[in-house]
């Protein structure tokens, strides 16, 4: 009995402590006190996601370090914190609601679909400003208090596929993508889709999962037996990388075409990147490209973390500056409610036009989805180089 | 005499534990209700609840059955699946708590019948080959529901495994489950006065089969299975019937889960087999047996990463070291040895003081 009392009092206190250690924090979040802005941004810092998580954090970090030191945001200074979901939509929630007690005024996030879906649940309740710079599905955006930088899954594949109607590159057209992912199967669905309206064929769609995503050979021998011209990868570069590879020693060279995923495939190590040469992706942004923007942007950014920025950080760094310019439309004060600077960015997000990394003269409708220019980059000489 | 007192003892331990839960949610209540905990921690109860919900589940499987089972993310994935399709079809048409009432007894019937069929195959294996197996039908059950497209329009419903497109609907058809991309939109029905109801009703059912003449039958298959043989126990029977209310209960659990997070995908990281195994902690830390540590173990194991957020990059190890060191101080002969001889010397000092 003595052990039964002392294992129940053993509990309490460890109950006890566990309240103690966490109940400090917080009186539920809604106040946003202080004379800064406070900005959260909810990505995967550590797992197999962490390059696009970090990417996000580091590049926003950059953005709000440039903004702080050219005077902040209506003259106030900006906080940024980064709260890691292991790729989980489940903690993707907890990391919000502890970004709402470290008194979070808006959110840049979260990195990845699914985690951002999950979460825009919640800041619609508390009609939190949302802004993620690169959850693609369409439901990311479904509320109104949320928006994105980055394009949407269906707009990625329909914009591919009418690049390739359009500019009559191939007829015949072979798709290899990720079926267990949201990302490819969803550009995969509206490309299909397209496909049919742009006067080519789809004569070879060809799937591999998560598990198995070493071993191409039979999708790319299927390509090749189909007579495909082109092949479309909507897929990251480390699965595209070895494609390439694979088709390469089956002697089979079509034109290789993908969308922002396939940005980063010249930095993969041990790539042969003559195989690369030719091949064609869709993306918002290049690190070598020459414009002074995205030079200084990826200067720094190297200088800082000692690694090549991706589009996922690109588009971190406008949605900072995508919020610099709509609270300053509206005059958003850190001393406002986080529903006040809800319903003011809302509009003022409306009202901007914003140039920067990832596309000139980027504007946003109510529906939260961006209005940019697609480009189009060819792999030349070991470098991404604008079509046309 | 004898039989009563036992009896007694057992039950006053089963009540102990329903009172360790009702008192750990009034006291959460209490806080919430005056505004002092902080919106992590609240968004924290829910899962919490339904991890120690599934760890309940699984040790009535391994603690009691003692057959080791590495799939019970699989029935909770069911449970999820089936259940958020029901709420997602019928949202609107009939009252919240009618509808999450529907969703969670067919997510539990779902979930056992699941559980049913695989385990009329998996139960004729013993130990390893049984745990090998249960992992087996657990990766299925998440690929299959990963793979599947499943979608209504006027003309019924269709299921695809290729592409959204090969269902052929009308272009007002709903697309419930879409592959990989799962199911999003489920009416956002749990809470955690919810979630407790149902640890409590897992809790009831899991002591009490425990205490019937079956949970007596199934115990005695455990210890010895050829002497239960002998005198006459229907082996398979009731390894059957331990197994299906351990995946009907895992299901309760996913119901929760799906009514508690408005994506819902199946892939590794919510029903793979590390959360099989994540489960599986939760249970041999608490007490391989023990009902009550499974509870506990699932809170305190399950809250330790997060509030350990604090702690960044680090909070991955040190949480795995927090594993080691509990396994070691719990289960060590060792520090057995001296935690005994501890609490020995300090009931000896409590009962000098009362009697000096």
């Amino acid at each position: 009995m003595k052990k039964k009392l002392l294992s129940i009092a053993l509990t309490a206190v460890m109950a006890a402590s566990l309240l103690a250690g966490c109940g400090g924090s917080g009186a539920s979040g809604s106040s946003s006190s202080g004379d800064t802005f406070k900005i959260g941004v909810i990505g995967p810092l550590t797992g197999g996601a962490a390059a696009y998580g970090t990417a996000v954090q580091y590049s926003a970090q950059i953005a709000v370090d440039e903004i702080n030191a050219a005077g902040g945001i209506n003259g106030k200074q900006v906080e940024l914190k980064a709260e890691d979901d292991e790729l989980d939509a489940q903690k993707s929630v907890n990391a919000y609601n502890s970004l709402k007690d470290w008194g979070m005024d808006m959110l840049v996030g979260c990195v990845t679909s699914a985690c951002s879906i999950a979460v825009s649940e919640e800041t619609k309740n508390d009609n939190m400003f949302q802004l993620t710079p690169s959850g693609s599905a369409l439901d990311c955006v479904k509320y109104d208090n949320v928006f994105r930088v980055c394009f949407s899954d269906p707009a990625q594949g329909a914009a591919s596929a009418q690049y390739i109607g359009q500019n009559g590159i191939a007829s015949k057209v072979g798709v290899i993508y990720d079926s267990s992912d949201v990302y490819s199967s969803g550009i995969y669905q509206t490309f299909a889709q397209e496909a049919a309206n742009q006067g080519f064929e789809i004569v070879s769609a060809e799937a591999f999962t998560a598990d198995s995503k070493t071993d191409f050979s039979v999708q790319i021998q299927k390509a090749k037996d189909a007579g495909a011209e082109l092949v479309f990868l909507p897929i990251y570069y480390t699965e595209a990388s070895l494609i390439l590879q694979q088709a390469n020693t089956m002697g089979y060279k079509p034109i290789f075409f993908g969308c922002d995923g396939l940005d980063g495939i010249l930095g993969v190590e041990n790539f042969d990147t003559s195989l690369a040469e030719g091949a064609m992706l869709l993306t918002p942004f290049a690190a070598d490209a020459t414009d002074e923007l995205t030079q200084s942007f990826v200067k720094s950014f190297e200088a800082k973390y000692e690694i090549t920025p991706n589009q996922f950080g690109a588009d971190a760094y406008d949605a900072i500056y995508a919020i610099k310019a709509a609270a300053e439309k509206e005059n958003v004060t850190p001393s406002m409610s986080v529903t006040e600077i809800g319903d003011a960015m809302k509009k003022g997000m409306t009202e901007i036009s914003i140039d920067g990394l990832t596309s000139t003269g980027m504007t946003w409708d109510a529906s939260g989805e961006p209005t940019k220019e697609p480009k189009a980059v060819v792999i030349k000489d070991g470098a991404y180089v604008s079509a046309q | 005499m004898l039989k009563k007192k036992m009896l007694s003892r057992n039950s006053k331990g089963r009540f102990t534990t329903y009172g360790i839960v009702i008192a750990a949610w009034i006291i959460m209540e209490i806080f919430m209700r005056a505004g002092l905990m902080s919106s992590h921690l609240e968004g924290l109860l829910v899962p919490m609840t339904y991890y120690a919900i599934v760890a309940v589940a699984l040790n009535l499987c391994v603690g009691i059955l003692g057959e080791l089972s590495l799939g019970h993310a699989g029935f909770m994935c069911v449970g999820a699946f089936s259940s958020a399709l029901f709420s997602l079809v019928t949202d609107g048409v009939m009252p919240d708590g009618v509808r999450f009432l529907i969703a969670l007894v067919i997510g539990v019937i779902v979930s056992a019948i699941v559980g049913f069929l695989i385990g009329i195959p998996v139960l004729r294996l013993n130990g390893d080959y049984l745990a090998i197996v249960t992992l087996a039908f657990g990766e299925i059950i998440k690929n299959i529901i990963n793979a599947m497209y499943l979608g209504v329009d006027s003309k019924g419903v269709h299921i695809s495994f290729e592409s959204q497109m090969a269902l052929n609907m009308e272009p007002e058809g709903k697309t419930l489950i879409n592959g990989a991309m799962g199911v999003t939109g489920t009416p956002h029905d749990a809470n955690f006065t919810i979630a407790v109801i149902l640890l409590l009703l897992a809790l009831v059912v899991v002591q009490n089969f425990i205490d019937s003449r079956d949970g007596r039958a199934v115990m005695s298959i455990r210890d010895n299975r050829i002497a239960a043989e002998s005198i006459g126990i229907p082996v398979t029977k009731y390894k059957m019937l331990a197994f299906t209310i351990s995946a009907a209960i895992a299901g309760m659990a996913g119901v929760i889960f799906s009514h508690n997070i408005a994506t819902l995908q199946s892939t590794s990281q919510y029903f793979g087999y590390n959360v099989s195994i994540m489960i599986l902690v939760y249970v041999v830390l608490g007490g391989i047996g023990s009902i009550r540590g499974s509870v506990i173990a699932a809170v305190i194991l399950y809250l330790l990463p997060e509030l350990l957020r604090g702690l960044n990059k680090y909070r991955m190890l040190i949480y795995s070291v927090v594993l080691i060191a509990v396994m070691i101080i719990n289960w060590a002969p060792k520090a057995i040895e001296k935690r005994t001889a501890f609490f020995d010397s300090i009931r000896k000092g409590m009962k000098r003081n009362g009697t000096a």
